[in-house]
């Protein structure tokens, strides 16, 4: 097998793993870049959401070859110290309940963002929908969500 | 206090894992040695880092933070300088009632149960530390007090930080008795102060069971038998040995296991597994079976769970009947974090890090398939991504994947095996009958279920299977309630809520039945029959207030109402719906709490909102079984809400002294009558059947 090379969280990475083996667990289980999360397998739940070249994708059905030569952000890359509007959004709103689904909302919700400034409800819906709580904080990540925007937009 | 600078995740040890919260700053590690140990739940180091053990396992309920409140409210320490971590194993300091044996989470007890014995960890702390700077200074101890961790002598003015003094401390005799504070001197408990699990929620670094690596750690999966107690016949696992990454090849009590050096590869090695079971005794179960045998049961008496008055003559002789078949399905639990755990055995240890809500019997599955003495055994709980009542069966099962194969392994389920090898909320059948006088009010009530059991038999009575029903809240003078427990060989057990999550659904869908059948306004009839129960009747005419209930809607949108009593929750709910042909909205839903005194507001009204969505997510699925098997694998057929169907949710909390009640678990049970009673209004339609249909 040749080595898999790709950019993580702004490093150059290689790997030397199974080609159709999904970025999720060449994450957490080679890398051990555990903040990604496994939920179903299927891309159904959006826990293992990460970014390939700013797009929100689910890891758990992207074979690692597709990654080659792209950039990949997973939550330990989305900011150094927790400061991304996101994740700032989040703690002054206490969004997470078990906090697992967490890591693939804020993920989704900074690409969201990155492409629309400022989301409406249906905007959300379309997008978020994708990411499945099961501790029911979907009121909370939405009032979150709009902090968030007003937060990149540069609001205190 | 800059939280983001302020709390990270401590080093996982070469020993395990510890969660909590450090200063950075100081560079504190977890080494806990220079520490004053004031009790099992109190430690200080002298740095002032006062570091709480929490005994309650953390699956997004709050316990953490809720939990160090109690502590911190009495000891008068720094809130922004305490870390946490969870309690090891130890039933004799961390026991659910008392118990010498059962340490864990369960029936929303974890405040219930702490709300007195925690504040009393605290102030014993307090006062011991108030003795030590005390005697340092060799005043009279009447002259210091507690603030901020600090100890003050009042006459001078001086102060000893708790640091200073702990060594000390912890050398004292613990006073036998410590005054508690009154509600009103309450300086955290009332308050919201912000979760201590947040940040490491939102960076990816919280640690939940499914995230533990330790050395030498390999992955392993497991194949079970499709059908219920079904057991491996014969298996080749020549293919699976082949596949890349595959290391081993063992079979346990329930399955066999592929072990690889990582997840996928055991997986795939699974996929490529020859198993041939012995199906058992289920193998040909269906769901159109199991209710054909609860419905056989329901032509019979079962064994009598409640009796008050004459139901049944009363019934014969009212002016006006009505009766219905309710049903509910068997349900998953369905956490996002399926279930994981990392076992290590050596010959005189063994290791367990999981997530599970009971690690007390975690230790016992240890020492049972072990052969190892309970103090050579350690269970490392970790973060738990939810779970909702779903019990450890992960735990022995890595625990003799582990033994079996000789390397510590972390077993991952996946969602199919999560789904399919659950142990489910029980499906219920329930007819119910009820007799009217001549004014259209309820006079008797009969109702008999079918419903597994799960909790024992007393005088042939499961009290879950009828909780919500024979625990009847309304003022009816003759009630008459049977129970039988069929046994229909599909695993069932706690979920959240447990018997009102389907009980409350068809008692409060039934008494808006009576209420449309007299011809009285739904929350008319209830506060008449709820005249004895004032918190009840509290929160139904709060929801009500807040809900506008009686008044115009807009065009297109309809209300129900419900209530409960669940686990010391009193809760009412009014939702508002609306129909497009088949299919429901809820847009809305008004929840009045009473739960006693409030430790967390934040902390309460977040589980409301939870509990309600829980119990929306019921509405939609199912549990069904075909051939002895599960017939759901995976989101796409066990559908759960997500934020496009989320209503608005509007909390009011009640004020109230009363000692705390349960609250994980309060919002469920009537979010579902609700709704349905609101599809009713709009409709005309009854639903008696879960999922909904419309």
């Amino acid at each position: 097998m040749p080595a898999i090379l790709f950019q993580l969280n702004g490093r150059q990475q290689s790997v030397d793993v199974a080609s159709q083996m999904p970025l999720l667990w060449v994450l957490r289980d080679h890398l051990g870049l555990t903040g990604t999360k496994f939920g179903c397998g299927m891309a159904l739940c959006g826990a293992c959401t990460v970014h390939l070249n700013g797009e929100a994708i689910r890891s758990c059905v992207m074979p690692v070859a597709n990654v080659a030569g792209k950039n990949v952000t997973t939550i330990e890359g989305l900011s150094a110290d927790g400061s991304h509007p996101v994740q700032r959004a989040w703690v002054e709103g206490d969004v997470p309940q078990c906090g697992y689904c967490q890591s693939g909302q804020i993920m989704s919700v900074a690409a969201l963002l990155a492409k629309n400034k400022q989301p409406s409800d249906s905007d959300i819906d379309e997008v978020m929908r994708g990411n499945i709580c099961r501790c029911g904080t979907y009121q909370d990540i939405r009032h979150a969500i709009h902090r968030a925007a007003d937060i990149a937009g540069g609001e205190k | 206090m800059n939280r983001r600078n302020f709390i990270r995740t401590s080093a996982a040890t070469a020993g395990g894992l510890v969660v909590g919260f450090y200063l950075p700053e100081s560079g504190r590690a977890a080494d806990a040695s220079a520490d004053g140990k004031l009790n099992a739940f109190v430690r200080i180091a002298p740095d002032d880092t006062v570091t709480l053990t929490i005994h309650r396992a953390e699956l997004g309920q709050g316990s953490v933070t809720a939990l160090s409140m109690l502590l911190a409210e009495e000891l008068e320490c720094d809130w922004s300088k305490i870390r946490t971590e969870f309690a090891k194993v130890d039933p004799a300091n961390y026991g659910v009632f008392g118990s010498p044996v059962l340490q864990g989470v369960f029936g929303s007890l974890s405040v219930r149960t702490s709300w007195d014995p925690l504040r009393k960890a605290g102030a014993t702390a307090r006062e011991m530390l108030i003795g030590a700077a005390a005697q340092q200074w060799g005043v009279n101890r009447a002259q210091c007090r507690a603030e901020k961790s600090a100890v003050i002598n009042t006459a001078t003015n001086a102060r000893a930080s708790y640091g200073s003094v702990a060594q000390a401390a912890s050398k004292l005799q613990a006073p036998t008795t410590v005054t508690l504070k009154s509600p009103a001197d309450f300086k955290l408990i009332g308050t919201s102060p912000k979760r201590l699990d947040t940040r490491l929620k939102v960076t990816g670094k919280a640690e939940y069971g499914i995230d533990v690596r330790v050395p030498g750690m390999q992955y392993a999966v497991l194949e079970r038998c499709p059908v219920f107690g079904g057991k491996v016949a014969s298996f080749d696992a020549s293919k699976a040995k082949a596949v890349a990454g595959v290391q081993q090849v063992v079979q346990i009590s329930n399955g066999v296991a592929v072990i690889a050096d990582n997840t996928w590869s055991a997986m795939q090695g699974r996929k490529a597994l020859n198993v041939k079971w012995n199906e058992g005794t289920l193998a040909n179960a269906s769901s159109a079976g199991i209710r054909q045998m609860f419905s056989d049961l329901l032509a019979k008496p079962g064994a009598v769970a409640l009796n008050q008055g004459n139901a049944e003559a009363m019934l014969a002789s009212a002016p006006k009947k009505i009766d219905a078949l309710y049903e509910a399905p068997y349900l998953s639990h369905a956490p996002m974090e399926p279930h994981s755990c990392v076992v290590a055995v050596g010959p005189d240890k063994c290791e367990i890090w999981a997530g599970t809500q009971i690690p007390s019997a975690a230790r016992d599955a240890a020492e049972m398939i072990t052969g190892l003495s309970k103090e050579k055994i350690d269970v490392h709980t970790s973060y738990l991504g939810g779970s909702f009542g779903r019990p450890g069966q992960h735990v022995d099962e890595a625990i003799e994947i582990a033994k079996t194969a000789g390397v510590p392994i972390k077993l991952t389920w996946t969602r199919e095996d999560d789904m399919q090898h659950d142990i489910y909320r029980p499906a219920s059948l329930t007819h119910f009958a009820a007799g009217l006088d001549g004014d259209g009010w309820p006079v008797a009530w009969t109702a008999r279920v079918a419903s597994p059991s799960f909790s024992g038999l007393q005088n042939g009575v499961d009290r879950n299977g009828v909780d919500g029903i024979a625990s009847v809240v309304y003022d009816i003078p003759n009630i008459h309630v049977e129970y039988h427990p069929p046994d229909a060989g599909i695993p069932v057990g706690y979920w959240r809520s447990v018997g009102c999550s389907q009980n409350t659904f068809f008692t409060e869908c039934f008494i808006d039945e009576m209420a449309a059948a007299g011809g009285k306004d739904p929350v008319e009839l209830r506060r008449r029959m709820l005249a004895k129960q004032p918190r009840l009747l509290g929160v139904l005419n709060l929801a009500a207030e807040k809900a506008g209930w009686g008044k115009p809607l807009p065009p297109g949108r309809f209300r129900g109402v419900a209530v409960v009593n669940s686990l010391g929750g009193f809760n009412a709910q009014v939702a508002e719906v609306s129909l497009d042909k088949s299919k429901y909205r809820v847009h809305r839903v008004v929840c009045a709490v009473d739960c006693g005194q409030v430790v967390n507001p934040a902390g309460v009204v977040q589980q409301i909102q939870g509990g309600i969505v829980f119990g929306l997510s019921a509405l939609k699925s199912g549990i069904t079984i075909d051939k002895g098997r599960v017939q759901q694998t995976n989101f796409h057929q066990y559908e759960v809400l997500r934020i496009d169907e989320m209503p608005v949710i509007e909390v009011h909390l009640v004020a109230s002294h009363e000692a705390p009640g349960g609250i994980g678990e309060a919002s469920t049970p009537p979010i579902g009558p609700a709704v349905a009673n609101a599809i009713f209004a709009a409709t005309g339609k009854r639903i008696r059947t879960l999922p909904i249909k419309i």
